[in-house]
């Protein structure tokens, strides 16, 4: 594929500049294909990262168009048609108030991937900045993040997340930031020790040496080339974090009714097991495939971007 | 190794300190009164005072962490609101119901775990291999606690087979000595209780298990594969060695090294997990303690109860970095 896409430019570019000047054939096709292109390569080719990505591009469509998809809102109940198995009117059946399941799983969708999406960007803007200057700067600076980051991991995450909600208040929002807060040292020590061994090439020597400002080199050098690691740890973030926020609605501690939150509508759906077993089987099938989605595009950018995994 | 212990035992000192903090800060940090949340709106002036009173919350934050701190190095972890006992002498019960499902979910974990993990580097690429990483994948994919529903639906409502609730027969309860159930009933040589407890283990166990037993499965599986890679196993090859002998007498004992680490983090993670398998189950273990006190604002319990989770936590984690040079030489320090 390298070959063909090189060859091409080759004659076009023989046909719009005919100077007998022109270089040798020899010196374009060494032409230097940057790590990116070199990774979506890898990545297109991986069977299960696209199984992921059609995964989550479904959720996300799903989400968007779910008023168009249904004549129900999410919180309209019909109490005399509780509990209905699958049908064409209840594509997915009904919960125990009534609502249609379908429309509170379309809509739900919206919550688990704002939630992913927040807590991730969060966790991931202040872990960042925390462990590039931990990284960058070391000495006690390090030592006091460092040590904050230690004991932040010395709880348990779903333990970190109650304690905070405890002190919050239980709500989606606080729920949110909970989730945000047990993933920025996550983050935090990803980036740092990234920094730590960019920090001693010689390229950052080099540029400390031509007086760069540290600003400068942290945005324009260290910065670009520690993303690797951080978006595969986002990626696999984005299916805990929506784990998380799952079991904390699940506990009552996160998002609250009539919020069609899947974690929740699990919750819900315990004292009816036996008689709707649907209420039950379809949030939980909707968590984990969304989690699945994200983990089998994580494991793929993992193998296209670490050179150490490549053949 | 000795320095290095001690150096790791030092460490220990800032996390402790930054662990009391938080959960010190748990009732601090509520916003308006935290006398008046705890008691709720109704709660009178006098009531909201003698409350305040009784936690030293009219003294100044350095103070009351001072007192705080000062109480836990006495072994006083505060006072109930709810049961008004000491949180000291009635939280044993529950300690122990956590260690006890997390054994034996551990157990179910490294068990499968491991011997799915050996299998599938041993037959790379097979149908085996394929549908044990994928089972894996999507085991570390599922919200644990609905695989819990889903059992407790399942095995329990549907097929009878196992108890959906509890510890043990409430109708017949054992005389507890330790408080580890199994443990208690072998002591009285009462046979029909042992599968009683056990019966009641299975589907927790399951359920807590299996997150580990996912992650247990592939880290054994490349780890073997990385091991199987080896000089040295060639040469055991090449002196003609059968396969099996290969596999479980020379590979294996390198290749659990990485193994043994992630078992002792996920025996920490688990314990702070189990609060989810522990509400579905009503197992009466130290989460479910902690998350019936939230839905009672029970502070001093919700304090202590994570302040002690994040202690064994940590402790585990210290022992499984000592445990991690012990059984393997090579790394110095």
């Amino acid at each position: 594929m390298v070959n063909v896409e090189n060859k091409k430019q080759f004659s076009n570019k023989k046909l719009t500049n005919p100077s007998p000047n022109s270089p040798k054939p020899n010196s374009e096709e060494v032409k230097a294909i940057s790590p990116w292109r070199d990774a979506m390569r890898q990545l297109r080719k991986n069977h299960f990262a696209l199984a992921g990505f059609v995964i989550i591009v479904f959720f996300i469509l799903l989400g968007l168009v779910a008023p168009l998809l249904t004549p129900f809102a999410f919180d309209e109940q019909d109490i005399i048609n509780r509990l209905q198995p699958p049908s064409a009117e209840h594509w997915l059946g009904t919960d125990h108030l009534g609502r249609d399941i379908f429309t509170r799983i379309a809509y739900g969708a919206r919550i688990s991937l704002q939630v992913g999406f927040f807590a991730v960007t969060g966790a991931l803007v202040v872990g960042s900045i925390l462990g590039i200057v931990a990284g960058y700067f070391g000495r006690w600076i390090d030592m006091l993040i460092s040590r904050i980051f230690d004991i932040l991991l010395a709880f348990p995450s779903i333990l970190l997340a109650i304690a905070v909600v405890a002190i919050l208040g239980a709500s989606l929002e606080n729920a949110l930031i909970a989730i945000a807060i047990i993933n920025i040292p996550i983050f935090g020590r990803l980036v740092r020790s990234k920094v730590i061994s960019l920090r001693e090439e010689e390229y950052i020597m080099a540029a400390k040496a031509q007086g760069m400002k540290n600003g400068r080199i942290i945005l324009h050098h260290i910065l670009p080339n520690s993303t690797a690691p951080i978006i595969v740890q986002a990626t696999l973030g984005f299916g805990t974090a929506i784990l998380e926020a799952a079991a904390l609605g699940f506990l009552g501690l996160g998002a609250q009714p009539p919020d069609p939150e899947w974690g929740k509508m699990l919750a819900d759906a315990r004292d009816f097991i036996q008689l709707a077993p649907w209420t039950l089987i379809v949030p939980g099938v909707a968590i984990m495939l969304v989690v699945l989605g994200f983990n089998l595009i994580g494991d793929g950018l993992r193998d296209a971007l670490d050179p150490k995994m490549k053949n | 190794m000795f320095a290095y212990t001690i150096r790791r035992i030092l460490m220990l000192i800032p996390v402790l300190i930054g662990m009391t903090i938080i959960t010190f800060s748990i009732v601090h940090l509520i916003p308006g009164n935290p006398a008046q949340v705890i008691l709720g709106e109704n709660a009178t002036e006098e009531q909201v005072e003698a409350l305040e009173e009784s936690m030293g919350l009219n003294e100044p934050y350095i103070v009351q962490y001072g007192l705080y701190v000062k109480d836990l190095l006495q072994g006083d972890l505060g006072t109930s609101l709810k049961t008004k006992s000491e949180i000291s002498s009635e939280i044993w019960p529950y300690i122990a119901a956590t260690f006890e499902l997390t054994f034996f979910a551990m157990l179910f974990a490294v068990f499968i775990g491991v011997n799915a993990g050996i299998i599938s580097a041993w037959r790379q690429n097979s149908w085996f291999d394929f549908l044990a990483m994928l089972f894996a994948l999507v085991g570390v994919s599922m919200p644990i606690f609905w695989l819990a529903l889903m059992e407790q639906w399942l095995f329990a409502q549907e097929l009878g087979w196992f108890p959906a609730y509890g510890r043990q027969d409430s109708k017949d309860p054992i005389a507890a000595i330790t408080h580890f159930y199994v443990l208690d009933s072998f002591i009285h040589l009462d046979f029909p209780r042992v599968i009683t407890s056990l019966k009641h283990l299975v589907l927790p166990s399951i359920a807590l298990g299996t997150i580990p037993m996912a992650i247990i499965a592939r880290m054994t599986r490349s780890s073997m594969l990385e091991v199987m890679k080896s000089d040295y196993i060639r040469t055991v090859r090449a002196k003609g060695a059968g396969q099996f002998l290969v596999v479980y007498k020379h590979a294996l004992r390198n290749a659990l090294i990485p193994v043994i680490t992630v078992i002792g983090l996920q025996t920490g993670v688990l314990l702070g997990g189990a609060i989810l398998t522990e509400t579905i189950f009503s197992w009466p273990g130290i989460g479910r303690y902690v998350f019936d006190a939230i839905s009672f604002r029970d502070y001093p319990v919700i304090q202590s109860g994570i302040l002690i989770i994040a202690f064994i936590f940590v402790i585990i984690n210290l022992i499984v970095d000592l445990l991690y040079s012990a059984i393997d030489p090579r790394i110095k320090y």
